[in-house]
């Protein structure tokens, strides 16, 4: 059995002699720093739901009915005559939802250890893009259950389109297809969804990778491993505190797997609606354009990007700078390698204005993410009593858009005026064992 | 520096964690909306059984529920084709075939301003809680087109089939405010059915547990293969991390 395989790989070997060195470039020989610690499990769980969004995907479409006639009817169908299609649509609804979470997970890991830094720079536009393509895939695939909010969302969503000075009627009729989303607007994003997206997510994914792999991994001590000294017992070559990514860091990925893997399991088979934020109550009634459901809201990893945009007033007449607010959020972080012009990169070493800015940053991103949903719009009246709602809605919602932007602004003034002070930055990497 | 560190760390995950049950228990609260818990449990057969005799008696006559098969309803209540085909089916369908009514729905439109909406996934979009309540609230109004109304649902157009089980309420009005429509205080027994009060409130648990059932069959299958991939799991998880140990010896040593 080993001879044949053996002989097999000699067969291959001889045939395409560069795959053998590429996978030791970006397996064997690609060497990881060694403290890699909790927060660099993300990157590796992303790629699995990214796998399990795509082979769950397919077996979705072969039962899932393109069309606002039989869209609702053909979800319901794999809920319950496909065989374990409940299965697999949960998995890929509840993989939607966690892909949000490992992704915003693995973002955070990159803030916080100055990954997006030079010479990361182009690795941290790369899954920036992906970021972006990641929700423009969710929010049609959002859309494809044909659900009452299915429909409402996709309606908001596409009118904001709709305040673009001069065309953005035209564009929103263009982008739909017809006067409200429909039939055509259902066909379309199935395509997009399915086909388009997809393969730029997977090509994308491929260079972020393949840039990773060209400057090295950073690591929770922000230290440069790779141009450090050299030797290690693996080979006299390799960064001294750099491991091989494969064995090491693969069996370390597979525990982080095991747990992801628990929890999104658990999801899957005990709460798969997760109490509504994975799968909306209005999403369980078919399409209506005549019943509006009570609350129009995104998924709950829009929500943050869609309250700033209800936030933002309008003003000469036109809404569409709440439009562009939101999509200044997602540019402000398409910044930040400009933005942050720290030397340090690890927190480990950043001053105390840092830590502050950022905790701020992350605590408006849920409290944004809370007015979004609709939590502020509950909570207000039942903790404080008859208040005028919208008005202290929109107060609390404009604090933190405001807290939001102001991270971006005040660590560039923060770290351009040289108001940081940092602490010494070790040569080499600290380990905890 | 390593402890300040690593209490960083701690700091931040327990300050996710806490935001998040924040957030789940706060959608979960805004779900159930004040109602009381209906208390459904569709791992419960005998309810659920108990549940379908009073759909198929009470309500299937308007309702439909046409994502739900015959068949499957009979494998997954633990009930035979003949019992199923004998007490539930009335109007000729095939075994294989889903739950419709036998009212047309043009008829029912114009008989009752709208047609009596598919049941299959109410549970799902109104929540158990909800259901049970509403089953539990209708009172006579005379006002009303068909002589009913609802204080879960005010206005709805539905009669109420189980008043002879309930009996039947009338409502006890609040003092109107100047300019206000009076409003409902409470719901009170003027006549008594043919079920005392607990034993009404058990029978629309069942119903809203089979209704519960309906709207999702595949949660019984959830249920009793979760726990086994849960413990897979768990043991796949732990071998990965003694096989982590033993790889990442190495690296210590180095």
């Amino acid at each position: 059995m080993a001879k044949v395989l053996t002989s097999i790989g000699d067969w291959i070997g001889e045939r395409a002699p560069g795959l053998a060195p590429m996978y030791r470039k970006h397996m064997t020989e690609y060497y990881a720093p060694k403290n890699f610690n909790l927060w660099y499990y993300f990157g590796s769980l992303a790629l699995l739901v990214l796998i399990n969004q795509i082979v769950t995907g397919i077996f979705l479409t072969m039962n899932y009915n393109p069309s606002a006639a039989g869209a609702f009817d053909s979800v319901e169908y794999i809920m319950r005559d496909v065989e374990w299609g409940w299965l697999i649509r949960y998995m890929h609804s509840t993989g939607a939802s966690l892909f949000f979470v490992v992704v915003f997970l693995h973002m955070f890991r990159g803030i916080i250890y100055g990954s997006f830094k030079k010479p990361r720079e182009l690795v941290w536009l790369l899954g920036m893009l992906i970021f972006l393509v990641l929700m423009a895939e969710a929010f049609m695939g959002y859309v494809l259950p044909w659900g009452n909010m299915s429909f409402w969302g996709a309606q908001v969503i596409i009118s904001l389109f709709g305040t673009v000075p001069f065309i953005g009627d035209a564009l929103v009729q263009w982008i739909m297809g017809d006067f409200l989303p429909a039939d055509a607007t259902l066909n379309r994003f199935f395509a997009l969804h399915v086909i388009a997206l997809p393969i730029v997510l997977l090509l994308l994914v491929v260079l972020h990778l393949a840039a990773l792999h060209e400057v090295g991994s950073n690591n929770p001590d922000g230290v440069d491993v790779k141009h450090g000294s050299r030797g290690n017992r693996w080979s006299p070559l390799a960064p001294v505190d750099g491991i091989p990514f494969h064995p090491y860091y693969t069996v370390k990925d597979l525990v982080g797997v095991g747990f992801f893997l628990m929890i999104a399991s658990f999801i899957i088979f005990f709460a798969p609606t997760l109490g509504g934020w994975f799968l909306e109550p209005d999403n369980f009634i078919p399409a209506n354009n005549l019943v509006t459901p009570s609350h129009i809201k995104p998924v709950w990893y829009f929500t943050p990007f869609y309250a700033i945009v209800r936030m933002i007033p309008s003003f000469l007449g036109s809404a569409v700078w709440g439009v562009i607010a939101m999509f200044g959020s997602i540019a402000a972080l398409f910044a930040m390698p400009w933005l942050d012009r720290g030397a340090v990169k690890s927190i480990r070493y950043r001053g105390t204005g840092y830590k502050v800015a950022l905790g701020l940053f992350v605590l408006s991103f849920f409290m944004l993410g809370a007015v979004g949903s609709g939590i502020t719009a509950e909570v207000i009246p039942a903790w404080f009593g008859n208040v005028d709602v919208t008005f202290w809605e929109n107060l609390f919602g404009r604090t933190m858009t405001a807290i939001y932007f102001g991270f971006f602004v005040f660590l560039w003034a923060y770290t351009t005026f040289g108001w940081e002070t940092t602490k010494p930055v070790p040569d080499r990497v600290t380990t905890h064992d | 520096m390593i402890k300040r560190q690593q209490q960083w760390q701690r700091y931040i995950f327990s300050a996710a964690l806490a935001f998040g049950l924040v957030f789940v228990g706060t959608a979960q609260a805004e779900e159930a909306g004040g109602l009381p818990p209906a208390g459904t449990n569709v791992q419960d057969q005998a309810s659920l059984q108990r549940g379908a005799k009073l759909f198929f008696n009470y309500c299937v006559g308007c309702h439909s529920l046409k994502y739900a098969r015959y068949a499957r309803i009979g494998d997954d209540l633990g009930l035979s084709e003949a019992e199923v085909m004998g007490n539930f089916n009335f109007t000729g369908a095939k075994y294989g075939e889903t739950v419709v009514s036998s009212m047309p729905a043009e008829s029912a439109a114009k008989w009752f301003g709208k047609a009596p909406p598919d049941l299959s996934l109410e549970v799902r979009a109104k929540g158990a809680d909800w259901v049970n309540a509403y089953l539990n609230s209708f009172y006579l109004d005379a006002s009303r087109p068909v002589g009913w109304n609802n204080t879960v649902f005010p206005n709805a157009s539905m009669p109420f089939p189980l008043w002879e089980l309930q009996g039947l309420q009338t409502a006890v009005l609040a003092p109107g405010k100047p300019g206000q429509d009076a409003a409902v205080e409470k719901l009170e027994l003027a006549q008594p059915g043919k079920l005392t009060p607990a034993q009404f409130q058990r029978a629309t648990r069942d119903l809203t547990n089979f209704l519960e059932y309906v709207s999702e069959p595949a949660a019984l299958q959830r249920h009793h293969y979760g726990i086994w991939v849960l413990l897979f799991l768990a043991a796949f998880t732990l071998l990965a991390y003694f096989l982590k140990k033993e790889y990442w010896k190495d690296v210590h040593e180095a």
